[in-house]
């Protein structure tokens, strides 16, 4: 069993949680990602780590309800456990691997869209503690989903936080932001990290083709086991399939088929609404409308 | 009295019942049948059939306790060479192995070595007998990897042998492809597998789930860190192969080893869990091993029609004869001698069929079977929604890319010796599907055995 020591909400429908797992803690880099499971019939759920303490062995996740497993998430409390918590799973970031004069060299753009803020996070964190201020463009859909500003201030070098309903910060879409530092401000950047949503980095990853901005992404497709052992996170990146789990889940951005990943992500969409329907109907759950044909 | 030329029949679950639940088909023999069949064995004084184990098992001895009613006795002989007989005696290939080589064989069928083992270890787990108690602890500590069937006998093995053994699990279940891989209509997960588990803690083994050699530790951090004199590596050929035709991308397309985990290990076939499946109406499973038939029977199961799609004939069907014949009855279609193009999409990327080419048998290759030849125009397309490739795994590169000096050949395969499982690294030993690419259950616990053999000379000569 793994300790939830502290579990906060951060936004609407946003949580933070620290998990007390030391072989975790005592392992894990930037850009890797943990495998949670809830209980004896949970679902094995990948989520990518927003922060880690070595010392007190905790290592800290943000997740947003997007199925009946996430909502069950969310009603966890301090003091309460997962069943498993495995990991630290995929390959940590390139540039924690990368040689650190010539990283300082380099000007670094972040983006991030709605949680991606939190893998985000502890790169730009990383950076900062090497002596490199990184930009950060952080996007969210209105000013109540916005998380980790606070935090991702007191690391990054210039931070821009844009609203897509300008409730808060700039307003629009982070390719906006995109254009105005690099057509407008004229800032030049060697590298950019896009972290969120897949249409948001499909679309970040279309204007820096343009911009000649080499671009990373972070994949977050279905996963079962999230050690390349049943293929269900395949993607197409250039000519070759690859695991997000195990040969990601960073990949060149400009060579990831994003359409076909947004297709394969919608494939247990329906199973995964009637998951939802359960969960919210409880016992008055009757698996369908009466005209449907319930369940079957 | 049993008819000497013939097996006393075993009771199965009725085909057409049994291919809508998920309830183990095979019954088993009872003690009455047991030692009816027990008679059968002319208890051979060079007995062949333990040759034919891999783990060496007194085969003759323990069916001569079993014809005489001392079961107790009979699972202490069968004790002192396998950790895990109810498993084995459900899916060992006996026919080539043991019973292969049953001089009962030349004349009429072969003693029912595997069922008898299998009913006498399930009376052990029945009746709660202990395995014997292990020697006096040495004090030498020995870390595992993998809770499959080569680690599980590894570990027992050296605890046996008095060692200090923790096994390391990178699933949050014990058992590997005993729980991922091998559904539960073939064998049961809570009532043999979790028990037999049972057996090896019992005899002083810890067990660690969730913990990923490569990724949450490495090997070398375990015996730098955590004081292990010596690690036996038994984490199994687990990456799945898929084919390279187009639109294998598309969504209902799954290799065997998502479908069958997704299935036996995250227990989707039972809608009080939360992991979903896509049960598929129509379903193609392209391959002719065991675990194509596993996936296939599994599908039957989910109510799904299911085509197996192989490209040679039916006598080079690598799955065993039992699996292939327990499928027919079951209602599973065979398109023989038929072979994949290209997996046909809708404009969601969704499966709706699969060109395929009809193929005849050339000359033998390398293997010594009859190749596979397309049949020129002979392509066809057949409607589907769901497509399974189980076209075979390889072995994770997790361990052996992160462990200092342990050689690997081309398939990616730990290089490790058969007779003590010894790698290019000291004090590390390998077996099992890691070092051999996909096999058997058994095989692999013959490695696991060969694998403590081999660190109990090192640890004991250091």
């Amino acid at each position: 069993m793994y300790k939830i020591v502290k579990a906060e909400e951060l936004a609407d429908k946003i949580y933070l949680m620290d998990v007390h797992a030391p072989r975790v803690a005592s392992h894990c880099k930037p850009g890797q990602f943990v495998i949670v499971k809830l209980d004896d019939k949970g679902e094995r759920i990948p989520l990518t780590i927003c922060d880690y303490d070595k010392e007190a062995g905790t290592i800290t996740i943000v997740f947003q309800i997007v199925g009946a497993s996430t909502e069950k998430f969310s009603k966890l409390k301090a003091g309460d456990s997962f069943r498993d918590f495995t990991g630290p799973l995929g390959c940590a970031s390139e540039l924690v691997e990368e040689d650190i004069e010539s990283l300082k060299k380099k000007k670094i753009l972040f983006v991030a869209g709605g949680v991606g803020a939190a893998p985000v996070y502890p790169q730009v964190k990383w950076l900062h503690n090497h002596g490199i201020d990184a930009d950060v463009i952080v996007g969210s859909k209105t000013q109540n989903m916005l998380i980790l500003e606070k935090e991702m201030e007191a690391v990054a070098g210039s931070l821009y936080v844009t609203t897509d309903d300008g409730s808060y910060g700039r307003s629009g879409m982070v390719t906006k932001v995109i254009e105005e530092l690099v057509n407008e401000k004229g800032n030049h950047y060697d590298v950019c990290i896009a972290i969120g949503p897949m249409i948001m980095m499909k679309f970040v990853c279309l204007l820096t083709k343009k911009l000649n901005l080499p671009t990373i992404v972070s994949m977050n497709p279905i996963m079962v086991d999230g050690t390349g052992m049943c293929g269900a996170c395949r993607l197409q990146v250039g000519d070759e399939i690859k695991f997000a789990c195990v040969d990601g889940p960073e990949f060149d951005g400009h060579l990831v088929d994003f359409d076909q990943a947004m297709k394969r992500s919608q494939m247990y969409k329906t199973l995964e609404g009637r998951a939802m329907l359960k969960l919210q109907e409880g016992d008055t759950h009757h698996g369908g409308c009466g005209n449907c044909g319930g369940e079957d | 009295m049993a008819d000497m030329l013939k097996k006393v029949p075993v009771r199965e679950q009725d085909p057409q019942v049994r291919a809508t639940n998920f309830e183990e088909v095979c019954l088993g023999y009872n003690k009455e049948e047991a030692m009816d069949e027990a008679t059968r064995c002319i208890n051979c004084k060079n007995a062949k059939c333990i040759e034919g184990c891999p783990v060496a098992i007194n085969i003759p001895a323990f069916i001569h306790e079993v014809k005489e009613g001392n079961i107790e006795e009979a699972y202490h002989v069968i004790g002192k060479s396998s950790a895990l007989p109810a498993v084995c005696g459900r899916v060992c290939p006996q026919e080539s192995q043991c019973e292969g080589k049953c001089i009962r064989g030349i004349k009429g069928e072969p003693v029912s070595i595997g069922k008898l083992e299998r009913f006498v270890a399930d009376y052990a787990l029945e009746h709660d007998i202990k395995p014997a108690c292990p020697e006096a602890k040495n004090g030498h500590k020995v870390a595992v990897i993998g809770s499959g069937p080569s680690g599980l006998t590894c570990a027992g093995d050296l605890a046996k042998l008095g060692y200090d053994v923790t096994v390391f699990e990178a699933l949050h279940e014990l058992g590997g492809v005993l729980v991922y891989g091998i559904p539960e209509f073939r064998l049961p997960k809570q009532k043999v597998v979790a028990k037999e588990i049972d057996k090896v803690k019992e005899l002083g083994v810890k067990f660690e789930t969730n913990v990923v050699i490569g990724k949450s530790t490495t090997v070398d951090q375990l015996m730098e860190e955590e004081d292990f004199e010596a690690v036996f590596i038994g984490s199994g050929a687990g990456l799945p192969m898929f084919m390279g035709i187009p639109g294998e991308n598309g969504n209902g397309v799954f290799s065997a080893n998502e479908y069958l985990t997704r299935s036996n290990l995250m227990k989707a076939f039972d809608e009080n869990y939360d992991t979903p499946i896509v049960a598929g109406k129509k379903v193609a499973v392209v391959g002719g091993g065991n675990v194509a038939m596993d996936a296939a029977r599994t599908a039957k199961r989910l109510g799904a029609e299911v085509h197996v799609v192989y490209r040679r004939s039916e006598a080079e069907l690598p799955a065993r004869v039992e699996e292939v014949h327990h499928a027919k009855e079951e209602g599973i279609i065979f398109d023989l001698l038929t072979n994949p193009k290209e997996i046909l999409v809708d404009e969601n990327d969704a499966v709706k069929g699969m060109k395929v080419i009809k193929m005849e048998l050339g000359e033998p290759d390398a293997s010594g079977r009859r190749r596979p030849v397309e049949i020129p125009g002979s392509e066809y397309e057949i409607e589907l929604d769901t497509v399974i490739m189980s076209l075979g795994t390889s072995p994770n590169p997790l361990i052996s890319s992160t462990t200092k000096g342990l050689e690997v050949n081309n398939r990616k395969c730990i290089i490790a010796t058969e007779e003590d499982g010894k790698t290019s690294k000291a004090a590390v030993y390998a077996g099992g599907d890691a070092v051999t690419g996909a096999a058997t259950v058994i095989l692999a616990m013959g490695a696991g055995k060969a694998g403590a053999k081999g660190i109990h000379e090192y640890l004991s000569n250091k």
